[in-house]
This record gives C-alpha cells, structure tokens and sequence, in this order.
C-alpha cells in the first residue's frame, strides 16, 4: 500500500506491504540504520523513535500507522557535527559501551526530560503532584523500557541527569 | 506475520464486519508477530473521535482511545481516581504507555507463555487442544478462579484499579450498551477462549467511573523485577476512614486470576470496623479461602495474603511492618 511519512522534516513517498513496522522501513527502505533492532517485541527499546515527540517502540508500529505523524529518529536528533545536549552528555559521561542501544537510549531520554518538564509523574514519584527531581530512582523507573546489554546503566543515568539540569538551568535563564 | 489487509475507520459506523480492531497495537502486532493471532483483516481506529476525557454527571467518561500516558498524568484522575494513576504508572514502559489505550488495554491478552508458543497446547487459542500449562512452569499463572481447562491470568494494571472503582465499559455495535467491568472479563469455565463480553461487531468506546471516593488510593504491585515487568500480584484499594472505623473498602486483585479480582465478603467484612492486624487477617483468610496452586506458583498464595495486609495497614496509617 502506498503511504506518506514525515520523517525528520522530510516527507517520503513509499509502497510498502501492510506487514512492515516503521522499524523496518526506517532501515530497510529509508537506509536509516541508527534506529536499532534489538528484540522485535517492545521490550528491549533499541528501536525507540519519536512520533509527534513522543516515544513509541517503533518495532510495534505499523508504517501504515504512522501516516500523518511527524517522526524523529537518532538521525534527526542530532549530527556528528551538532550534537543535541543529550548526546553531548553520552560521550561526556561514556554512557555505553557497544553503543547499540544509544540510539533508543537516546530517543527515549528525549521524550522522557520533556514529560518531567510536562510534569508527568512516574510510578517512582512519592506524590503524583511533583515536583518530580530528577533523581536516581526517577530516571532509572522512567527509563526501564531500555536496556542496556553491556550494563553501562550508571553513566547513562548520570548523562540525563546532567543534560536534565543543564536543560533546566536554561528554562530558568530564558 | 501472516498477510493481512489494512484499512482506516473513518467514523464508527465504518467499521468492516469480521475486521479485527487495532489502536497502539503494543499486544495485538506482538501476537502477530507470533502468530498467535493472524487476522485476515485490521481496521486501525486511532483516527476515530474517542480521545477525550470529559465530565458524565459527578464521574467521568474516558474515550477507549485516551493513551495510557495522558490518562495517568490527567489532573482529575491523579487528584479523584489516584488508584488509577498508580496502576498505569506501575504498567509496562513509557514507550508503550504512549502507545496503548484504555480500550486497547482492557483486550489485552494473557502472558501464559504456553499461550504464545504455538507448539504448546492451549485452550485459550485452540479450544479442545488441552492446556501444557498445567504441569508446567506457573509462575504467573492463577489462583484464583482457574477451571481444569485454563489457569492463565489476565495480566493488565489498569483494570485492577477500574474494578476498585465499580468503571462501566460502553460499548457500541449492533446492540450498544453499558457493561461492568465487573462482568467484562470472563473467568475460563470451560470456555477459556472467551474472555471477555465484547460480541462480534462491538468496539469499546469509553470507560466510565462514577463519582469518586475520597479517601486513600493505593496500588501495591510486586512482581521480578523493580520496573517493566508484569505482575505476580497487585492489589489495587480505595480506603475511607471514618472517626475511627472503615466505611468504605474496595480492593481488586491483580496477577491471580483470568480478570480483575474481587471479592464483597472481605468488603463487608472490612466496613463498619476499626484497623487491626487480627481485622486483616481474618480479610485475607476470607479472600484466600478459594485460593489453589498450580505447582509452581503456590507461592502467590502467602503473598497474596501479606500484599494484602500491608496494603490495608498502609492506606489505615497502621505502621508499615507489623
């Protein structure tokens, strides 16, 4: 069936059989290859995307159903050479190893210091009212549809939380 | 994943007969994936108007399509139904809380794993097939409800909370109408195929709560792991004190049976009553009285009982341990 996506600012014209996942489009028929493949089942996160700027398992999405959305993968994120503030702060902090996650790390942690800034509570905040700190147990819980093979879970944690507070330092200057 | 044909519900009214219905998809594309479940044909219904939620009455009527993520963070539900935040911030990811809905999630199907593997015998996906569960690993099977043919649990959060909170499913289709929650999900019986009320044609529209209950929510899940995983039990409560004494007990039980426990008798054991250990474990003895284990997960019969009581004590502001 043909569809249109918006991916990265960029709207692609594509036929493709209702079966395909945006995971599968992104690297098969886009050559987007940042976006991972881990376990094909939404429980591994490597295949984190954003979908209107919000996180989704892009391995449990249909192309067919993302029609209409805007989608952000790694790609569109940032560039080798413009590095968006989270993916400053991996390197900064060497928040992995094989780095095959990093691209869903990444995505997720995203999203994810925009639903605290959203106010979104989690199931790790005391009070469902906030305000919800960036603390250890707030990242790791909000964190948990990632894995991290190699286990490089301390500094990951520490890269968000540095850019979550350099992203408030800069809310509160502006 | 087997071949299928994809179309888009324009409005309700448009939904092909014999289509089978997808929104996130977190569970169903999974399923399909495994071909635990091969529909010939899906409609996808996200497009459709059903993503409000909005005042009925002193309740509230959540559109089947409000994200699993917007209902928890939703100011009413986390200041009047907060049982309900609980239960959804305690469920599956964020990535997938983006993505499920109220509907979807209230057909999502058990995580038997001898369900999901097509080589096992299942009652549920190949009624008179036998059940290789039985025997088997059971660590997250029933305890609750099982018959001799199925002994999966229906392994959703959400629903717990709804069942503390007495929601109604609205449902429409050839005959639209309103069906408790209580009477949604179906225990196996020797029919474990069926699992809910829905109907050929029907599509669930909305969840409605009544008025809320002011008093403590809680929702206790334990389950392997601290984070993203499902439960082993959950207890979801919704607790008034007043001058003293209980006048307001519901509790539904997660992780131990084919739907959202409940049981009245521990309710009304409970009401009229002051706080106290013997209280409570005289409520556990009650609600656990039909319990049976299947092997391996008998387990789930003590941590039913103490998830249970701290669960009381905690919303009773009895200390944490006793």
């Amino acid at each position: 069936m043909k569809i249109t996506l918006n991916l990265n600012g960029t709207s692609h014209h594509l036929d493709v059989d209702p079966r395909t996942t945006l995971l599968d489009v992104l690297r098969h028929h886009l050559g987007l290859t940042g976006t991972k493949k881990g376990c094909d089942h939404g429980q591994c996160g490597a295949c984190t995307v954003l979908m209107d700027g919000r996180r989704v398992n892009s391995c449990l999405t249909l192309a067919c159903m993302a029609e209409d959305a805007d989608i952000t993968t790694i790609e569109g994120i940032g560039t080798p050479g413009n590095l968006s503030p989270l993916q400053q702060q991996f390197l900064d902090h060497d928040g992995f190893q094989c780095g095959y996650c990093t691209p869903g790390q990444i995505c997720s942690a995203t999203a994810m210091l925009e639903e605290i800034a959203a106010g979104w509570p989690s199931h790790a905040s005391d009070s469902l009212d906030g305000p919800f700190d960036l603390t250890h147990a707030e990242i790791a819980e909000r964190m948990s549809g990632n894995l991290c093979r190699c286990a490089a879970y301390p500094n990951i944690v520490a890269a968000i939380r540095q850019a979550g507070r350099d992203g408030s330092r800069q809310e509160d200057a502006a | 994943m087997r071949e299928f044909s994809f179309h888009r519900a324009a409005s309700v009214a448009d939904l092909p007969a014999g289509a089978t219905i997808i929104a996130g998809g977190t569970n169903l594309l999974d399923l399909m994936k495994h071909e635990v479940m091969a529909p010939e044909s899906l409609v996808d219904i996200t497009r459709l108007d059903l993503d409000r939620v909005e005042a009925e009455g002193d309740g509230l009527r959540i559109g089947a399509l409000v994200r699993n993520s917007d209902l928890a963070a939703h100011p009413t539900i986390r200041r009047d139904y907060a049982v309900l935040s609980r239960a959804l911030l305690a469920g599956a990811s964020g990535q997938l809380r983006n993505m499920a809905t109220t509907g979807g999630n209230l057909m999502q199907r058990t995580r038997c794993p001898y369900f999901y593997d097509r080589r096992m015998a299942c009652n549920k996906r190949d009624p008179g097939a036998g059940c290789a569960a039985m025997g088997g690993v059971t660590r997250n099977h029933a305890i609750l409800g099982a018959s001799d043919h199925c002994i999966a649990t229906y392994p959703g959060d959400m629903a717990v909370a709804l069942r503390a909170l007495d929601a109604v499913v609205e449902i429409d289709g050839p005959s639209p109408r309103r069906v408790p929650l209580a009477d949604f999900h179906q225990l196996p019986g020797d029919t474990p195929h069926i699992e809910t009320a829905l109907q050929p044609g029907d599509l669930i529209t909305a969840v409605v709560l009544p008025a809320p209950v002011a008093g403590q929510h809680r929702y206790r899940k334990v389950r392997d792991r601290a984070s993203y995983a499902f439960a082993l039990v959950s207890v979801a409560a919704v607790i008034r004190l007043d001058g003293g004494t209980i006048n307001h007990a519901a509790l539904a039980f997660g992780g131990v049976a084919a739907k959202p426990w409940r049981d009245p008798d521990i309710e009304r054991l409970l009401t009229g009553r002051e706080p106290s250990d013997a209280l409570f474990a005289e409520a556990a003895d009650l609600l656990l009285r039909p319990a049976r284990g299947q092997g391996e997960n008998k387990f789930k019969i003590p941590l039913l009982r103490r998830s249970l009581i701290a669960t009381l004590r905690d919303a009773t502001g009895m200390e944490a341990t006793a």
